[in-house]
């Protein structure tokens, strides 16, 4: 077909819809600002009831991962992520809702191959590579302090 | 009440700039979450991102650079107290907590729910 | 040489069915569906296995609306968008008569329906099963993200139907017939966005819906309908516009099953419905019955297919198209 590729590539560019960046990020910001707020909310309110402070900061996040597991599984968290975009992806509970959604949905493939081996299949490249970027880190550290 | 504000909007700017790339590039979801992470490590590293921590609390520490930021402090400390071995145990252990959370509610809820067909 | 292909002995339609999930069924032809299932499991406790049993069903009855054991079946050719095609596997076996397994992406009822309407004609086979099908669950864990991740999908994104479709194509003097097809040819023009099949998908639909007319020497408004598979609203304009520039005007008479399946607008469906039985339930619904009450009599029906896979995509390689052609005639 004498369709020039080049040309077609450009046209179905320009001709493509876009997404309403500047509502999607006023959106994002909102609904990261919200959850980042009530995290601290979560903060003080620990510390008000007496919690150490080094506990607290460990406690937050592992309340928020509860909360975005629970409403992953109650099946909101997707509904809200639809309105909130990246507002919902990059707090931790982003982090959370991509390791049980595919774990949920894997069930039918097994407990170990299905909900063990998928678990990590999208929040693994975040472990991975942060763990490899703090061990590069961690030599250079050591090693700028040593010399 | 200028933390919560601080928290409000580092977190909401950090959203907002994710946002920003999704739209803009072609970068997928979990592409963003690799750079916010590696970013996190790399802010921490230069000193960046401690001041931002100690301003906006969990404005800078719920954000994915705030898990980087975990990874690099651990490091940091466990290099501190115990040497270059410390550049292996550090990041695990700073983050822990909420890999395991993650992992251990994570595998409670998939138990108890099943998925359905989004809108 | 020419592609077109003129059935000398042109089979019929004996019997068709259509079954669909919660949202087509919510979408404007509703009432031209036979069978939905608002938790779309259909009895089953997996998607994919709920997928084959839509395949079942729409086959089963369309048996029975042409009044047809299964043993009547010379062969079904079938296919879905499963690893390995496996949906229609499963379905199939219920039959117990010759299977094919086809995969053309979303293009695949036009492909069993010309396969079906080929083997009749040339007299190999007396009656054939034509049958496809698509389930949303089943797609979305395969091809995208989980079905509780959230994520926001792409204003030209489309949405894979949950629906199937059946024909029982045969010989007899009653029943809409098959009189032309024209097989279609890999069109690549190197689009890799996979949340714009659309766009890939329309150099194979211009390529053989200008092939058709240029071989068959007629003209768009000979025909009620020409009716493209699932191009949606970007893959619909992008069509039109290019058959336009070069010299093929159909806005006339062109509409496209992924646009007429969802209401766009209050369903939030983006660019529109996708997957072999978005066109398959479309034809089997909502088409058949305006055969049937004399409001068409001749169309073109043009399904289209990204034929990717998951490992392609991730490679970076671009995602070929192609349009497969087949006349109804009433």
């Amino acid at each position: 077909m004498d369709i020039n590729e080049k040309e077609y590539k450009e046209y179905c560019k320009k001709h493509a819809k876009h997404s309403p960046l500047i509502k999607d990020t006023l959106m994002a910001f909102l609904f990261g600002g919200l959850i980042c707020m009530a995290a601290e909310g979560l903060f003080e309110f620990y510390l008000y009831i007496g919690i150490a402070k080094e506990i607290v900061k460990t406690l937050v996040p592992i309340t928020l991962i509860f909360l975005s597991a629970l409403t992953t599984g109650i099946g909101i968290y997707d509904d809200l992520a639809k309105i909130a975009g990246a507002g919902t992806l990059v707090p931790i509970t982003g982090f959370a809702n991509a390791v049980v959604s595919p774990a949920i949905d894997d069930k039918s493939e097994g407990m170990i191959m299905g909900v063990g081996a998928k678990m990590f299949t999208i929040a693994g490249p975040v472990i991975v590579y942060g763990v490899l970027s703090s061990v590069i880190y961690g030599l250079i550290y050591w090693f700028v302090g040593v010399i | 009440m200028m933390k919560f504000l601080w928290s409000f909007l580092i977190g909401g700017l950090l959203c907002a700039a994710a946002q920003v790339l999704i739209d803009k590039t072609k970068l997928t979801p979990a592409r963003i979450l690799v750079l916010y992470v590696t970013l996190g490590v790399l802010l921490t590293a230069v000193g960046v991102y401690k001041p931002l921590v100690e301003l906006a609390g969990c404005g800078a520490t719920t954000p994915l650079t705030g898990f980087g930021y975990s990874l690099a402090e651990g490091v940091k400390n466990a290099v501190d107290e115990k040497g270059i071995i410390g550049a292996f145990t550090g990041g695990l252990t700073g983050t822990a907590g909420g890999i395991t959370a993650a992992v251990v509610f994570g595998y409670i809820i998939t138990l108890i729910f099943n998925g359905r067909p989004r809108d | 040489m020419g592609r077109l292909i003129k059935l000398e002995n042109p089979p019929r339609i004996n019997g068709y069915a259509s079954v669909v999930g919660k949202r087509e069924h919510e979408g404007p032809l509703s009432a031209d569906f036979d069978v939905h299932d608002k938790s779309e499991k259909f009895g089953m406790d997996t998607w994919e296995k709920a997928e084959s049993e839509m395949q079942r069903m729409a086959l089963n009855l369309a048996l029975s609306k042409a009044k047809l054991s299964p043993d009547a079946l010379g062969a079904i050719f079938a296919g879905d968008l499963q690893n390995q095609c496996v949906g229609s596997v499963y379905a199939s076996e219920n039959f117990h008569t010759p299977y094919f397994g086809l995969y053309g992406a979303c293009s695949t009822f036009a492909e069993s329906i010309m396969l079906s309407a080929l083997f009749v004609s040339a007299g190999y086979f007396d009656i054939c099963g034509a049958v496809t099908s698509s389930h949303f669950c089943a797609a979305e864990r395969q091809y995208r993200f989980p079905l509780e991740y959230g994520g926001q999908r792409a204003p030209t994104a489309q949405r894979t139907v949950t629906g199937a479709g059946a024909m029982v194509i045969g010989g007899g003097n009653t029943g809409v017939k098959i009189t032309e097809v024209m097989p279609g040819r890999v069109v690549d023009k190197g689009i890799n966005d996979v949340n714009n099949m659309g766009a890939a998908m329309a150099p194979a639909a211009i390529d053989t819906i200008e092939s058709y007319f240029n071989e068959s020497g007629k003209s768009p408004t000979e025909f009620d309908l020409i009716l493209t598979g699932d191009l949606g609203a970007e893959g619909h304009s992008i069509t039109l516009e290019y058959l336009q520039k070069r010299g093929l005007d159909i806005a006339a008479v062109y509409s496209d099953c992924g646009l007429m399946i969802f209401n766009r607008k209050t369903q939030d469906m983006h660019s529109g419905g996708s997957g072999c039985g978005c066109s398959a339930s479309v034809v089997c619904g909502n088409i058949m019955k305006r055969f049937e009450k004399g409001t068409l009599h001749d169309i073109l029906y043009i399904a289209t297919g990204a034929l990717m896979s998951p490992s392609s995509l991730q490679q970076g390689l671009s995602i070929p198209g192609i349009a497969h052609l087949v006349r109804l005639e009433a």
